[in-house]
C-alpha cells in the first residue's frame, strides 16, 4: 500500500487538471462533483496508508532524478514516516472537510469551478511539502501554497482591497522565502545534499564541524537553521512578517480557515520540526526561535483583544497561537509543538467555518459590534463556536487544554520562566478575547441591521456537518496525548523527533498544579470577558477602560502601527532616502563648512581663497556626486525592461568577475 | 583537431554580440533577434562539449534540439505580442512602452 | 585546413552577428540574422553534427528568420529615421564588452578536458534513438509546448472581433 503514496497528491492534481482546463466552460455550478472526492480519495489512501505507519512502517523512496546537474542531484521522492504521516492525516481531513463546507458557502459565486481548482491546487502543493523527501521538493511545495494562497485571498479580483492583500501576502512571503533559500544553499554547500536521510545521518558524523564557529561568531548550523527560520517567519505569520496574514482575510472564509488556519501557515512549524535534528545543535537558534515564538503570542493576543472583525480577531488569534506553537518547539519540545499544530488546525478551522456560517447568515456583515443574540436563530453555529472557543482558551477538557498546556509545561521544565510567564499571559488574553468574540458575536441582544433581523438562518447541511465533525474533533483530539508528554501521539513522533534534553527530566509533581494553574489563568480570562460583555452591572466597563486607557487602547487598536511603520521604512523610506541623501549634503555638510569657512574668513582673509575654493569645492563636489547619484537612484524604477536587463547584465558583471579574480 | 576552447570563444563573442543588441536596441523584433543570437552561441558550446567530451552521450546534441525548438516557440510567442503591443501602441520601440512605470 | 575554415566561418558568423545588431535598417539586420545562423550552422557541420546544422538552417533559416521578416513587414515604418540605440548604449557595450571578456578568458583557461575527444560517429541515427529512448519524455513536453505557444500565437496576434 505504502508505494502508492503517489496517489496522495496525485488526486488533487487530477481534479485541478480537470476542473482548470473544463470548469469554466463544461462543468460550472457542478465543478464539486470532481474536487470533492479527489479531496475524498486523497484522504483515503492516506488513512490506508497511515495504518501502515502506525504499526511501524516507515517509507523514504526517490521515484525518478528530478534535478541532474553534475554533482548537484536531487531526486523525486516521497518520505512518509510518522511526522509526515500526522501532517497528512491533518490537511486531508481538515481539507476534506472544507472543500464539503465551501459547496454551501460559494454555491452562487460566478467562480466556483476556479475556486474548487485552487483549493485542490492547494491540496497538492501543501502534500508535497509535507511529503517530500528532500528540501528541494519541500520548497516546491512551499512555493505552490504561497501561489495557492495569493490566488485565494485575491479571489475576489473585482474588490481592490482582495488583490492588495494578496500582493502583501505575496511580497512579506518572499521576504521569508529569500532566508529558505539561503538555508537550502548552505545546505547543500555544508552537507553536499538535500534529502533530509542523508542531511540528517551526517549531521551526526559532522557534529564537531557544524558547531565550530564559522561566520559572525555562529556555527554553520546555527546559520542555516536561522535561514531556515526567516522562511518559517514568513510562511507562519510570526514577528515581524505577520502583517500579511491578517489582511488575508479578504479572502473566502473557507480559504482562511483551511489555508490561513489549519495548514498551510503551519508549514513553518512543520519544517521547523522536520529539521529538529539540525535546530538540536544549535542552541542559539532554538532561543530565537522560541522568544520570537512567545513575543508573537502575547504581542498578537493583546490585538486579538480589540479588533472588531470577527474573522480578524481569529486571524490575530491563529498568529498567537502559531506563536505558541513556535515556543513549543523552541524549548525543545518538537512533539508538543507538532501536537499543538494538530489540536489546533481542528479547532481553528472550526472557528473560522463557524465564522463563515455567522458571515453568511448576516448578508456579509463583519463586525462583532453589529451582531449578538445570534444563539438562538443558529443553535448548530452557536454550540460549535462555543466548542471551538473553548478548545482555544484551552480549557478542560478540550483539544487545546492538552496541548497548550504541556508547551507551557516544557517552558517551564526547561527553565525558560521568562518565556513561560509570557506564554501564561498570553493564555490569559485568550481566555478574554475569546470570551469577548463569542459574547459579542452569539449572546445580548441584536444589534445589527434590523432588515436582517429576520431571516437570519442557521447553516445548510453541507456547511453544519463539516462544523459537527470538527467540534467532536476538537473534543476528542486532545485524548491521544494523554497523560502529556507520554500519550500516544508523542510515543508515535518519537522515533522522528529529537527530544530536547531539557524538558526529558520531567519533575512530573509540577505537572498537575501547573495545569491547574493555566486552566485557572484561562478561566479567569474567560470570566472577565463575561463580566465585560454579558453582565448587566459590569456593561459599561469596556468602554470606560478603553477611554482611561485612550493612548493605549489607539495603539493596540492600530496594531502597533506596524503596517504603518512597514510603509514608513520600505515605502516613503525609497522616496525619501534620496531626498535625505541630498538634503544632507545641502543643509548639513555644506552648512556646517560653510560656517567654518565664515568663522576662518574673519581669522583670516588670506586662507579666505584657499577655503573657498579647496574645502569648499571639494564638499560641494561630494554633494554634486551625491545629489547625481539620488537623481539616479529615483530613476532606478523606470518601467523600462532593458534598463532591468541592464542591471542585472551589471551584476552578472560582479559576481563573475569577483569570481574569476579569486 | 582544434581545441575545444576555440569554440567556446565563439560562443563567448556570440553571446556578447546578442547581448549588447538585447541591451541597446529599440526595436522589439532586433530584440528578438539579439535573443536569438544569445540561444545560437548556447548551442554552440553544448554542441562543442558534445563532441569534445570523452565518453560524451550526445545529450549536448539533444539538449541543442531541445533549446532550437523552444526558441522556435519563444520567436513565435514573442512576435505575436510585438504585433499585439504594435496594435495598442502603434510603435515597437520597447522604451516607449512603459505602463509599468509607477 | 580544419582550423583554417573554422576561422573563415567564425569570422563570417561574427562579423555578420555584429551587423544585425548594429545596422539601423531592420530589414538588413534580419538578412545578416540569416547569414550568420548559416555561419553557425557550418560551425555545427565543423563539429560533426550534421543532423543539427540541417535542423539550424531549416528552422532558423527557413523558420524564424521568415516570420521575423513578416513581423517586420507588418509592424515597423521602416523608411522613418528613429534612433535605434537607447540611451544606455556605453554602459551597455562596456558591461557587455566585459561579460564577454570573462567568458573567453575562462574558455581559454578555465577549461580542462581530461581524455581524447572521441572518434567522429554517424550521430544522426544514434540521436533519433535517444530521442525516442532516453529523453522520450522532455521530446513529448517540448512537443505540448510548441503546440501551446502555436495556440498562445495565434490568441495574441488575432484581432478581437468586435
Amino acid at each position: 500500500m505504502m508505494e502508492y503514496i503517489w496517489l496522495v497528491p496525485a488526486f488533487p492534481l487530477l481534479g485541478v487538471i480537470i476542473n482548470g482546463l473544463f470548469g469554466r466552460t463544461y462543468i460550472r455550478e457542478r465543478a464539486h462533483y470532481v474536487a470533492v472526492p479527489a479531496a475524498g480519495l486523497s484522504f483515503i489512501v492516506a488513512l490506508l496508508i497511515s495504518r501502515q505507519v502506525f504499526a511501524g512502517q516507515t517509507l523514504d523512496v526517490s521515484l525518478y532524478p528530478w534535478v541532474v546537474s553534475g554533482d548537484f542531484e536531487v531526486p523525486f521522492g516521497f518520505l512518509v514516516d510518522p511526522l509526515s504521516t500526522v501532517m497528512m492525516l491533518t490537511v486531508t481531513f481538515v481539507g476534506l472537510l472544507i472543500h464539503i463546507y465551501s459547496i454551501g458557502y460559494m454555491h452562487d459565486d460566478p467562480g466556483y469551478p476556479r475556486f474548487f481548482a485552487y483549493l485542490n491546487l492547494f491540496m497538492f502543493s501543501m502534500l508535497m511539502l509535507i511529503l517530500a523527501n528532500n528540501y528541494l521538493l519541500m520548497f516546491l511545495g512551499w512555493e505552490g501554497v504561497g501561489l495557492c494562497s495569493y490566488l485565494l485571498i485575491g479571489f475576489w479580483y473585482e474588490k481592490k482591497t482582495a488583490t492588495d492583500a494578496g500582493n502583501k501576502a505575496f511580497i512579506v512571503n518572499r521576504v521569508g522565502d529569500a532566508g529558505f533559500l539561503l538555508g537550502l544553499f548552505l545546505i547543500w554547500t555544508t552537507f553536499g545534499t538535500l534529502q533530509y536521510g542523508e542531511v540528517f545521518h551526517q549531521a551526526e558524523g559532522l557534529h564537531g564541524v557544524l558547531t565550530a564557529p564559522a561566520g559572525g561568531g555562529l556555527s554553520v548550523v546555527t546559520w542555516i537553521t536561522l535561514a531556515l527560520f526567516i522562511g518559517a517567519i514568513g510562511k507562519s505569520a510570526q514577528l515581524p512578517l505577520y502583517v500579511w496574514l491578517p489582511d488575508a482575510m479578504e479572502g473566502p472564509t473557507p480559504v482562511s480557515a483551511l489555508i490561513h488556519a489549519a495548514t498551510m501557515v503551519t508549514a513553518g512549524i512543520y519544517m521547523v520540526a522536520r529539521s529538529s535534528p539540525l535546530y538540536t545543535l544549535a542552541p542559539f537558534s532554538l532561543a530565537v526561535v522560541a522568544w520570537v515564538g512567545a513575543l508573537t503570542a502575547i504581542f498578537a493576543a493583546t490585538i486579538a483583544c480589540v479588533q472588531n472583525d470577527i474573522k480578524r480577531v481569529i486571524a490575530y488569534s491563529t498568529i498567537s497561537q502559531l506563536g505558541y506553537m513556535f515556543l513549543g518547539v523552541g524549548v525543545g519540545a518538537f512533539a508538543s509543538g507538532i501536537f499543538h499544530l494538530y489540536t489546533h488546525a481542528a479547532f481553528k478551522a472550526l472557528l473560522f467555518l463557524g465564522a463563515g456560517a455567522v458571515i453568511h447568515a448576516l448578508h456579509h456583515e463583519q463586525d462583532i459590534q453589529r451582531m449578538g443574540g445570534l444563539r438562538p436563530h443558529m443553535r448548530v453555529t452557536a454550540y460549535t463556536f462555543a466548542v471551538g472557543a473553548l478548545a482555544n482558551a484551552g480549557i478542560f477538557p478540550f483539544a487545546g487544554f492538552w496541548s497548550k498546556d504541556e508547551i507551557l509545561f516544557a517552558a517551564f521544565n526547561g527553565g525558560f520562566y521568562v518565556l513561560w510567564f509570557l506564554g501564561l499571559a498570553g493564555a490569559f488574553l485568550t481566555g478574554f478575547y475569546m470570551a469577548r468574540l463569542y459574547f459579542l458575536t452569539f449572546e445580548g441582544e441584536y444589534r445589527g441591521d434590523p432588515h436582517h433581523a429576520h431571516d437570519i438562518h442557521d447553516a445548510p447541511p453541507t456547511m453544519g456537518i463539516p462544523l459537527i465533525v470538527l467540534a467532536v474533533c476538537s473534543v476528542v483530539a486532545g485524548f491521544v496525548g494523554i497523560p502529556p508528554e507520554q500519550g500516544p501521539f508523542h510515543q508515535f513522533l518519537a522515533p522522528v523527533l529529537h527530544h530536547g534534553g531539557a524538558a526529558q527530566a520531567a519533575a512530573h509533581g509540577l505537572a498537575v498544579p501547573m495545569a491547574v494553574l493555566s486552566l485557572l489563568v484561562a478561566g479567569a480570562g474567560i470570566g472577565v470577558g463575561y463580566l465585560f460583555y454579558v453582565s448587566v452591572s459590569w456593561r459599561n466597563v469596556p468602554e470606560i477602560w478603553a477611554a482611561r486607557l485612550q493612548g493605549l487602547y489607539r495603539v493596540v487598536y492600530h496594531k502597533y502601527y506596524v503596517d504603518e511603520l512597514f510603509w514608513a521604512i520600505f515605502g516613503d523610506g525609497f522616496l525619501g532616502l534620496s531626498r535625505f541623501t541630498s538634503q544632507v549634503d545641502e543643509k548639513v555638510v555644506d552648512g556646517a563648512v560653510n560656517g567654518t569657512a565664515a568663522v576662518t574668513l574673519g581669522l583670516s582673509t588670506g586662507s579666505d581663497w584657499g577655503d573657498m575654493n579647496i574645502v569648499d569645492g571639494l564638499v560641494n563636489k561630494i554633494a554634486d556626486v551625491i545629489q547625481g547619484g539620488s537623481r539616479r537612484l529615483r530613476l532606478i524604477q523606470t518601467g523600462v525592461v532593458q534598463n532591468y536587463i541592464l542591471a542585472i547584465a551589471i551584476g552578472i558583471f560582479l559576481i563573475a568577475g569577483v569570481y574569476i579574480i579569486l | 583537431m582544434i581545441p575545444v576552447s576555440y569554440y567556446l570563444v565563439l560562443g563567448a563573442v556570440l553571446f556578447g554580440i546578442g547581448m549588447f543588441g538585447v541591451l541597446t536596441r529599440r526595436n522589439a523584433i532586433a530584440i528578438l533577434m539579439a535573443v536569438e543570437l544569445m540561444l545560437n552561441a548556447v548551442n554552440v558550446n553544448f554542441i562543442a562539449f558534445s563532441r569534445y567530451l570523452p565518453n560524451s552521450t550526445l545529450d549536448g546534441q539533444v539538449f541543442a534540439i531541445f533549446v532550437i525548438a523552444v526558441a522556435a516557440a519563444e520567436a513565435a510567442v514573442g512576435l505575436a505580442i510585438v504585433l499585439g503591443l504594435y496594435r495598442n501602441f502603434h510603435t515597437v520601440n520597447v522604451d516607449e512602452i512603459n505602463l509599468m512605470k509607477w | 585546413m580544419q582550423a583554417v575554415f573554422f576561422f573563415v566561418v567564425a569570422a563570417f558568423t561574427v562579423a555578420t552577428a555584429l551587423l544585425v545588431v548594429t545596422r539601423p535598417n531592420i530589414v538588413h539586420s534580419a538578412v545578416a540574422l540569416i547569414f550568420s545562423f548559416c555561419g553557425v550552422a557550418g560551425i555545427y557541420v565543423l563539429l560533426d553534427a550534421e543532423f543539427l546544422g540541417a535542423v539550424q538552417v531549416l528552422i532558423y533559416v527557413g523558420g524564424i528568420t521568415i516570420l521575423l521578416l513578416f513581423a517586420i513587414m507588418l509592424t515597423t515604418r521602416i523608411a522613418t529615421r528613429v534612433d535605434v540605440f537607447n540611451e544606455q548604449m556605453g554602459l551597455s557595450a562596456l558591461i557587455a564588452g566585459g561579460i564577454t571578456a570573462i567568458l573567453v578568458y575562462a574558455s581559454l583557461t578555465g577549461i580542462q578536458i581530461a581524455g581524447e575527444a572521441p572518434a567522429p560517429v554517424e550521430t544522426t541515427p544514434a540521436l533519433g534513438r535517444l530521442l525516442m529512448t532516453t529523453h522520450v519524455l522532455p521530446f513529448e513536453l517540448i512537443s505540448i509546448l510548441l503546440l501551446a505557444a502555436m495556440v498562445g500565437a495565434i490568441i495574441l496576434a488575432r484581432r478581437e472581433k468586435e
